[in-house]
């Protein structure tokens, strides 16, 4: 097996960490890949590298990283039930390409097509879609586990390490292989509809009737500098399962090939940036028919798009508030963002069905929020404030995103915090599977 | 000539490599039937059931090693077995150790040009007959940049691809009699297992991309092609360079 020192970063581009990686193709090498670095430092498993912070960074650079993303094969399909078994480096991209013509979607997925099936599981993903299909472990059967002692194992939803793997950030073992029930669908596109909403409050009327009507998909666009009456205005979508099957263009790749410099995202640009989006549309409302791709990865159609924060890089703070919270949190944490004028584009309201399965999933039944901020000074401070709204209220902070919590912060937002440091404590040589994310929550190792 | 109507069968010799799974999932994307061989069944099952569920087309794993020339003949013979109807050969099998690696230790030298040149004119010389008697299909044969010019960084490997090439020209010769094409593939550097902890690659390109591009060759019945193009422009510089110069040179 191969390895090679390479430099890793989250999505965010916050934290960086060289460490010896590998990129196994075959399952032969997948295992001879685990085992060997088992045998010596430890290792963390990646697999899009989309999570934001710092969940998938190794401690030190003598530890090993593994890319999962070529481990991307069907390994089972039945299309008279469609259930699917793939290898964990399969991304949402390939689930749709593959499946979509064929009748069968992947239920549940994230804003991003390039996340793959293992990380899905280890952040139990959600999304626009939760108040009707819950979080992408809703969905999953089963899967193959590689615990820290090297035994495969094969885990089922009465397996004792289901729910800790499960939103587990990969501390359990590596998942190789995910089984999951995909969706009967008719059609390969959504129906879209668009609606101006001018404030916070007839956001959560349009929420409150969309979830009446039991609406396969709502979310809804924030303009986070807008501040007082106009705090919370945006454009709210809803969209439907379409039995229609609508000719698909081959999307067409824009990247961004440069870091942009600092400068480039002031106040200014994100306040024109807000408003050409608010106006893209002039009627109060549109429908549209949107291939699944385009409705549900917006921003993949721009490979690279962090870089526009720049060389800094940036955070994603994503927070969810109980619902009978929201009307009292919400206006205060927009309120502290707009007056941080540190806000970006790509403020995102959406709602949440319930509880995930696993010990640290993120959803419960309330709104979830998000926002990305570029690295500099001052952004610290404001996450703590945000981090205090948020938990003050009941809320948690989404660890896909995270990079900033504390032990303590995490403590009081997550119930499960010390069942799921038991769990990896009774379990061997948990140490040798962990990462920058599970010492500063202090999750595993020395720290815990 | 049209060679990529409906129903042809693919053989992949050495399926388990990106570049063979990128070109299979091309082909069986346009509806052909393929057979996967290689050393590593496991690997070829999990690839055929992957091609099947996604494409709806028949895969079929079988074994193969270059290494045990003695078992060809037999091999070829299965594979007429195998496929009805138009036979094309995608052949991308290869070893490349570090030439330091080889210096060290020459004995390496045997298994690196028996997998890359003899193990792969052998089992062409005994499928050719197949693709004769059928007076239809196409053959690939990946060789390398590598092949275009002696370097000291990796000699053993590139004089093996040389010879391959040489065996692609004389084959292309051969086949021509029949309407069957040949078609010699110069990858540049690609991002795959085999490269992974290499030092000095530039320019490198992903195995889907090179795969699109000889399908694409494959249908115009292209003989020779640099993938990505640019290569023809990089080793047409490099195979000018004066032998009194290029011996000083460390690359």
């Amino acid at each position: 097996m191969s390895w090679k020192s390479l430099e890793l970063t989250g999505w965010g581009r916050n934290s960086h960490q060289t460490a010896l990686t590998a990129r196994p193709e075959r399952q032969k090498d997948l295992q001879r890949a685990i085992g060997d670095s088992l045998a010596q430092s430890g290792l963390v498993a990646h697999g899009g590298l989309r999570a934001y912070g710092d969940q998938a960074l190794p401690r030190g650079d003598d530890q090993h990283a593994l890319l999962t993303t070529r481990m991307n094969r069907i390994l089972a399909f039945d299309s008279a039930t469609g259930i699917v078994t793939v290898e964990a480096g399969m991304c949402f991209r390939d689930m749709i390409r593959a499946f979509v013509p064929k009748g069968w979607l992947i239920p549940v997925s994230p804003g991003t097509a390039f996340a793959t099936m293992g990380g899905a599981i280890a952040n139990d993903i959600h999304g626009k879609n939760h108040d009707t299909q819950g979080s992408f472990c809703n969905h999953v059967l089963g899967f193959e586990l590689i615990t820290p002692d090297g035994n495969t194992q094969q885990v089922t939803p009465d397996h004792n390490l289901f729910r800790a793997t499960i939103g587990g950030c990969g501390l359990t073992g590596v998942i190789t292989t995910v089984t999951v029930q995909l969706k009967k669908i008719s059609g390969n596109c959504v129906q879209v509809t668009e609606t101006k909403i001018k404030d916070l409050e007839s956001y959560l009327i349009a929420f409150d009737e969309a979830i009446a009507q039991n609406v396969d998909y709502t979310v809804g666009w924030i303009d986070g500098l807008a501040k007082g009456k106009r705090m919370g205005r945006g454009i709210f979508e809803t969209a439907t399962l379409s039995d229609e099957t609508i000719e698909l263009k081959p999307a067409k790749e824009k990247s961004v090939p440069i870091d942009f410099p600092a400068l480039a995202l002031n106040p200014l640009s994100v306040r024109s940036f807000n408003l050409l989006y608010r106006n893209r549309f002039l009627r109060k409302s549109r429908t549209t028919l949107t291939p699944f791709e385009a409705f549900n990865y917006p921003l993949d159609a721009i490979s690279d798009w962090n870089r526009i924060y720049g060389k800094r890089g940036f955070h994603q703070f994503q927070c969810v508030i109980p619902r009978s919270e929201g009307e009292r949190a919400l206006p205060l944490l927009l309120d502290t963002i707009a007056r941080s004028g540190a806000g970006s584009f790509l403020s995102v309201l959406k709602t949440m069905g319930g509880d995930g399965r696993g010990l640290l999933s993120f959803p419960m039944k309330g709104y979830t929020l998000a926002l990305d901020f570029p690295h500099k000074a001052g952004v610290e401070a404001l996450f703590r404030s945000l981090h205090k709204i948020t938990a003050d209220h009941g809320g948690r902070i989404y660890l896909a995103k995270d990079s900033m919590l504390t032990r303590d912060e995490f403590d009081a937002m997550y119930p499960n915090a010390d069942e799921m440091r038991q769990v990896l404590a009774s379990l061997p040589h948990s140490e040798k599977l962990t990462s920058q994310m599970a010492a500063r929550l202090a999750l595993t190792g020395d720290a815990a | 000539m049209s060679i990529q109507t409906k129903n042809e069968t693919w053989l992949i010799l050495g399926a388990s490599s990106s570049l063979a799974r990128a070109f299979a999932a091309e082909v069986a994307g346009q509806g052909h039937d393929v057979i996967l061989a290689g050393r590593d069944q496991d690997d070829m099952a999990a690839t055929a059931t992957d091609l099947t569920a996604r494409f709806d087309i028949k895969a079929t794993p079988t074994a193969f090693d270059a290494m045990r020339m003695e078992q060809h003949p037999t091999f070829a013979a299965a594979i007429d077995a195998m496929a009805a109807g138009t036979l094309n050969i995608f052949l991308v099998f290869a070893q490349m150790p570090e030439q330091d690696d080889i210096d060290a230790d020459p004995t390496l030298v045997v298994p690196t040009v028996t997998a890359t040149y003899s193990g792969a004119v052998s089992v062409l010389h005994c499928l050719a007959p197949l693709l004769e008697q059928r007076q239809a299909g196409h053959v690939v044969i990946v060789g390398s940049v590598a092949g275009d010019r002696g370097r000291i960084k990796n000699y053993v490997y590139g004089s093996a691809k040389a010879g391959l090439h040489a065996y692609a020209q004389g084959l292309r010769a051969r086949l021509f009699k029949s309407g069957i094409g040949v078609t010699t593939v110069k990858p540049g550097f690609l991002d795959t297992a085999m490269t992974w902890d290499a030092e000095g690659m530039f320019l490198v390109s992903s195995p889907q991309a090179a795969a699109a591009d000889i399908n694409k060759a494959v249908t115009k019945g292209k003989d020779v092609i640099y993938t990505p193009r640019f290569w023809w422009v990089i080793m047409t510089i490099i195979k000018h360079i004066p032998e009194a110069i290029m011996k000083k040179l460390a690359f």
